[in-house]
């Protein structure tokens, strides 16, 4: 099964729904809920992030007997520094993003802890990719 | 039926989000019909990704942010309402977002500090 949604640069009212709708079609193929709850931290941070600096992003969602792969490609800034990005705490979003509680440098982190494999693929001034993946067993 | 049974003090495991609507000083602002749910803690907390991280199903989220993601964190977590302390405002956005998503949001006069000694006492005692 794939699943597409478009995530719009800076449209935060629509932050959320594509774990939303994720988190629908996982609780219909009875995933176990602890499974699903960390899939749905990772994939929320992932939409933050791409409204938070990209431009505009796409979240393609594959699942199978055994696993969720969700890749998330944007168009945006690019991350120069990843492994500073995965710091806890470091953040380079804008005060009127932080004002909102988001931009706290949780976010990849909180999609690291909560992911069973991830992967940063960015170019600066081109777009970052993060490829998250979930095994639905133990 | 044993007349004594009727005198049911509400403990930890079934506290609900009508006795906290019903306590002095706080509002409901959305989400009448979900009033019946199981707060099983506390989450007190003003950035997202911490609540996102941290906080666990069925609790209550103690917070001063107003915006519509409030909601849209409340429903994928599963907690069981939103407290705004200090007499902030929830934003249109966010009752909108709240009624559809079924969410109570509960205004309350009482600084995060107060309303979440308040509520700990009631849980923990």
């Amino acid at each position: 099964m794939e699943l597409k949604y478009k995530i719009q640069g800076g449209n935060f009212n629509r932050a959320g729904y594509a774990s939303s709708e994720v988190k629908k079609v996982l609780k219909q193929l009875n995933v176990d809920p602890k499974i699903i709850k960390r899939i749905v931290v990772a994939l929320y941070e992932g939409e933050v992030n791409i409204v938070a600096h990209a431009f505009n992003g796409l979240a393609t969602v594959t699942i199978d007997a055994e696993k969720i792969k969700i890749v998330l490609k944007d168009s945006g800034p690019g991350i120069p520094d990843v492994e500073k990005a995965m710091e806890l705490g470091f953040t380079t979003a804008s005060p009127a993003v932080r004002e909102m509680g988001f931009g706290a440098g949780m976010g990849l982190p909180n999609m690291k802890k909560n992911s069973d494999f991830m992967e940063i693929l960015s170019t600066v001034n081109v777009g970052t990719e993060v490829v998250l993946m979930n095994y639905f067993s133990k | 039926m044993n007349p004594s049974t009727k005198i049911v003090q509400r403990k930890e495991q079934n506290m609900k989000v009508i006795d906290i609507v019903n306590w002095e000083n706080t509002t409901l602002l959305a989400g009448k019909d979900a009033c019946e749910k199981t707060i099983s803690g506390a989450y007190s907390s003003d950035l997202l990704s911490d609540v996102m991280g941290n906080a666990d199903e069925n609790m209550l989220w103690i917070t001063i942010q107003t915006h519509k993601n409030v909601a849209a964190i409340a429903s994928l977590k599963e907690l069981s309402c939103v407290v705004i302390a200090n007499n902030n405002i929830a934003s249109a956005e966010l009752i909108e977002a709240a009624e559809s998503e079924g969410i109570p949001i509960i205004s309350t006069s009482m600084s995060a500090f107060e309303f979440g000694g308040r509520l700990y006492q009631v849980l923990h005692s």
